[in-house]
């Protein structure tokens, strides 16, 4: 390494170079990258969860005894929500772009943020732990009173490392919420805030204000699993409704947590290889903050059959038709950005594309579970579950891929292979919509969700999903091989590639440890790109550099 | 059902036809939506890719006029959809009269079905078809979830609770019943099947299951053994309140409230005495929670709201 990197100015990866300089360090791109490792390992943790799952479906009865198969899809569930998706795109990309792209030389609080990712990994070794003496089956929801009284598991140990890893999404929050508010460098505005930037604070402000309730919801699982408190229980005077309740309304809103940065990703990704600006910025800044405030406001609509009372899933659905507005607000200011552009279709526009597709087609079987009616039959079942596949996995994920290919040169300072990304963005994009369309059928016959065994007339429609999720892997394994390949052998990256707006393209790749020579001030908004000429205006005032 | 692929569920339940309208109805406008979007987004990845000569002048500034026009688009839509979807959910789940009604218990990991007349099933429900049954769900031990995808319904059987749900089948046959909130191990085989029977063909399935005493009859047997004839009986001495023709009416609870005594309210009553006293009797009786399983409620409330009638 060190033959390689000399005549390179020193990058925050070459400044120092000892173990503890990276486990003890302050720098908000060193543990990005750390955080990167960590949810990186449970991805495929969640992702094996995931294969021994579609391998067991592809025959009516399966391979896998029934309680192993329930703690597959229990871990599959835990694994991907909190140790994936949650904290996926805000502790990684968000980390390491933030302060690059306002301007600042850290987060608010580095010493808060290394520990989120101590607090992150305490938590994921209880939740290894869990899976290593034998797991639980509760599903990721922890149903009471399955979860309290009668699933045979580790549930205690399941719902301390949710506990847990709470505290690391809030301090992640915080730490965003502050920087955002305090850190902007001069001459960044509110309103010239990259999208990115406004997703990740929306963000925030939900892992803020939603998180405290799952702690103390699960704490009361394990108060009453444990001690026997009369919470959930009905024979204790509880009510098992009751834990429902409090779950999704951290639950829900955690849906928004995944896709909001997401949806910031998108919006760089998309005016960056369209070269115009954003149709509709002020909107979309409208919408990532009205998403995130109307996302408190309807966890009733995954209890519509559960028993509460008819009008209160009236008001219930009503608040879900309008969290609908602005998500369709995001998907027409979209494609609306596409008109009179100069489209290329670089690895990360493909994931872009591929994101707004299925993101669409997500929302709009949103419209359909959220209608009450059809919500009667499609609750529990695989519809349901191919839904919130296309919005998290298909939305989510392919935004977090396409963000990784799009700054990779920026964290690196080295460029991925072309072809091979294209090649793993298209295989998501087939591989995601032969596992989960077939499932939107499978919902509508009838399948319930977490069924071991299923009537053999299903059988046509889980092989093909079983045979979509072997290209999904694929699509997965693929860029941890040539990205792997790209730190090693990679062509460096200048330090702005992709000749992009944001100012974290206004230092070098990689950056300094201190991000900047100097604060940069801002005299322009974001996205300054000219169609026309292919010319830019950098948020710094630079053109064309 | 024999084909090897099947695209769209049998539909036996005038509450199947019902969803099936408005599934389709939301389906094509999804649909409609959908293909705009792609198409879109298609026809401008072409026209304005890079290095095409298509004029990228005038770039659109002011936006938002379109932005106004498709939020409004957007909210009209969604409203209609909200309102016909809310409208058929009412009539879902607003329990009507049921010319027939069936106590059903859930538990791991099998559906235990009692008619009034006292006939038992398990994982099986007969009824007659062109009639409005009315199911009353009970759980014995977890969350569990009554679901007959034919009939396009579904209702949890919450431990605690009763919860009702209807259908009135339309095609003699036989459709699958399935438990649809996870509970336990072998909650993929908590199934059962529903078998339509034409009404003369359901008379004598009745009569054919060899039952001595009805539900009701059974809950009387019960009504004594457990000393409740003893305050609530005719001849009592003990001041309580007579339960002849409570079920359906209003009660006065001693806290001022007014609760209409449904099923609910009875096993509540009976499980939670003191938290449902009736305006004016002193506040005596035993709770009965953890005595009595989900079995015996079911046939004490069949004793008392025969007594209603």
């Amino acid at each position: 390494m060190a033959t390689i990197t000399a005549g390179l100015p020193t990058s925050y990866v070459t400044s120092e170079n000892t173990i503890s300089s990276w486990l003890l360090t302050k720098d908000h791109k060193r543990i990005a990258l750390l955080f990167f490792a960590s949810i990186t390992f449970f991805f495929f943790i969640g992702g094996i969860a995931a294969t021994l799952i579609r391998m067991h479906l592809a025959t009516p009865e399966g391979l896998l005894q029934p309680d192993i198969y329930n703690r597959m899809f229990t871990m599959h569930g835990i694994v991907m929500v909190w140790f994936f998706l949650i904290p996926s795109i805000p502790t990684t990309l968000g980390n390491f772009i933030i302060p690059l792209a306002i301007g600042a030389h850290d987060l608010a609080f580095p010493r808060i943020n290394l520990a989120s990712w101590y607090v992150f990994n305490l938590s994921g070794l209880v939740l290894l732990y869990a899976l290593i003496m034998g797991g639980i089956d509760t599903g990721w929801t922890f149903y009471t009173p399955y979860s309290t009284l009668f699933a045979n598991g580790y549930v205690i140990a399941a719902t301390l490392a949710v506990f847990i890893n709470g505290f690391s999404s809030i301090m992640t929050g915080l730490n965003f919420v502050v920087t955002i508010h305090r850190l902007r460098a001069p001459g960044m505005t509110w309103m010239r805030l990259p999208l990115f930037v406004w997703g990740i604070y929306s963000v925030s402000l939900v892992m803020l204000l939603a998180t405290p309730v799952l702690a103390m919801t699960v704490l009361l699982v394990a108060m009453e699993r444990f001690m026997g408190v009369g919470i959930f229980d009905p024979a204790r005077g509880g009510d098992p409704l009751l834990f429902q309740h409090m779950f999704w309304f951290y639950s829900h809103p955690a849906v928004y947590i995944m896709i909001l940065p997401a949806m910031g990703v998108v919006s760089e990704l998309i005016t960056c290889y369209v070269r115009r600006p954003i149709f509709g910025y002020t909107g979309m800044t409208y919408a990532l903050m009205s998403i995130a405030i109307i996302s408190f406001f309807v966890w009733g609509h995954h209890m519509f059959t559960a028993g509460i009372s008819i009008y209160s899933a009236v008001v219930f659905s009503l608040m879900t038709f309008f969290v609908a507005v602005p998500s369709a607000i995001k998907v027409f200011n979209w494609t609306a950005s596409l008109h009179k552009g100069s489209i290329t279709f670089d690895a990360p526009m493909l994931y872009a594309l591929g994101f707004v597709l299925l993101f669409t087609i997500g929302g709009l079987t949103g419209l359909i579970v959220a209608t009450v009616a059809l919500d009667v039959h499609l609750q529990d079942t695989y519809f349901v579950i191919a839904h919130f596949h296309y919005i998290m996995v298909g939305g989510t994920v392919s935004a977090f891929f396409g963000g990784l290919h799009y700054w990779w040169p920026k964290i690196t300072g080295r460029l991925y292979p072309e072809m091979w990304a294209r090649m793993a963005a298209l295989l998501t994009f087939v591989g995601f919509n032969l596992t989960f369309f077939p499932q939107f059928i499978l919902g509508y016959l009838g399948m319930p969700r977490r069924y071991y065994a299923y009537p053999p007339e299903w059988q046509a429609w889980n092989v093909l999903s079983s045979a979509g999720a072997s290209i999904l892997a694929v699509a997965y394994i693929l860029p941890l091989g040539y990205l792997g390949w790209s730190l090693l052998r990679g062509e460096r990256a200048a330090p702005n590639p992709w000749r992009a707006t944001g100012l974290e393209w206004q230092t070098s790749s990689p950056p300094p440890k201190h991000n900047f020579e100097r604060t940069p001030v801002v005299t322009a908004g974001p996205y300054l790109y000219d169609p026309e000429d292919g010319g830019f205006i950098a948020q710094n005032g630079a053109v064309n550099a | 059902m024999d084909h090897w692929i099947q695209f769209w569920p049998r539909t036996a339940a005038v509450n199947g036809e019902v969803v099936n309208a408005l599934y389709i109805a939301e389906l094509a406008v999804c649909g409609l939506i959908l293909m705009t979007v792609v198409g879109l987004m298609f026809s401008f990845c072409v026209r304005y890719r890079a290095g095409s000569t298509a004029s990228r002048a005038n770039l659109t500034e002011k936006t938002w006029h379109w932005e106004i026009g498709w939020t409004t688009a957007t909210l009209v839509l969604l409203l209609i959809g909200f309102v016909w979807g809310a409208a058929v959910y009412i009539w879902l789940y607003k329990s009507p009269l049921g010319d027939l009604e069936v106590y059903v218990v859930g538990k791991q990991w099998m559906w235990k079905m009692e008619h009034p007349g006292g006939q038992r099933e398990i994982d099986a429900l007969h009824v007659p078809v062109d009639k409005t049954v009315r199911l009353l769900l009970a759980s014995q031990d977890v969350i569990h979830s009554f679901f007959i995808p034919a009939f396009r319904i579904k209702h949890d059987a919450v431990p605690g609770q009763y919860e009702t749900v209807w259908f009135k089948a339309t095609k003699p046959g036989t459709y699958l019943i399935e438990c649809s909130e996870f509970c336990g191990t072998e909650h993929a085989h908590m199934k059962g099947e529903v078998v339509v029977m034409e009404p003369a063909a359901f008379a004598l399935w009745l009569r054919d299951q060899g039952v001595r005493e009805s539900l009701a009859q059974e809950g009387e047997a019960l009504f004594r053994e457990h000393g409740c004839s003893g305050c609530h009986g005719e001849n009592s001495t003990v001041h309580a309140p007579s339960l002849v023709g409570v079920y359906g009416g209003i009660v006065h609870l001693q806290d001022g409230s007014a609760v209409r005594a449904d099923e609910r309210y009875l096993r509540d009553c009976i499980l939670l005495p003191r938290t449902f006293t009736v305006a004016g009797y002193p506040p005596v009786m035993p709770d009965f929670s953890g005595q009595l399983g989900e079995d015996d409620l079911v046939k004490l409330i069949a004793y008392i709201k025969s007594l209603a009638r």
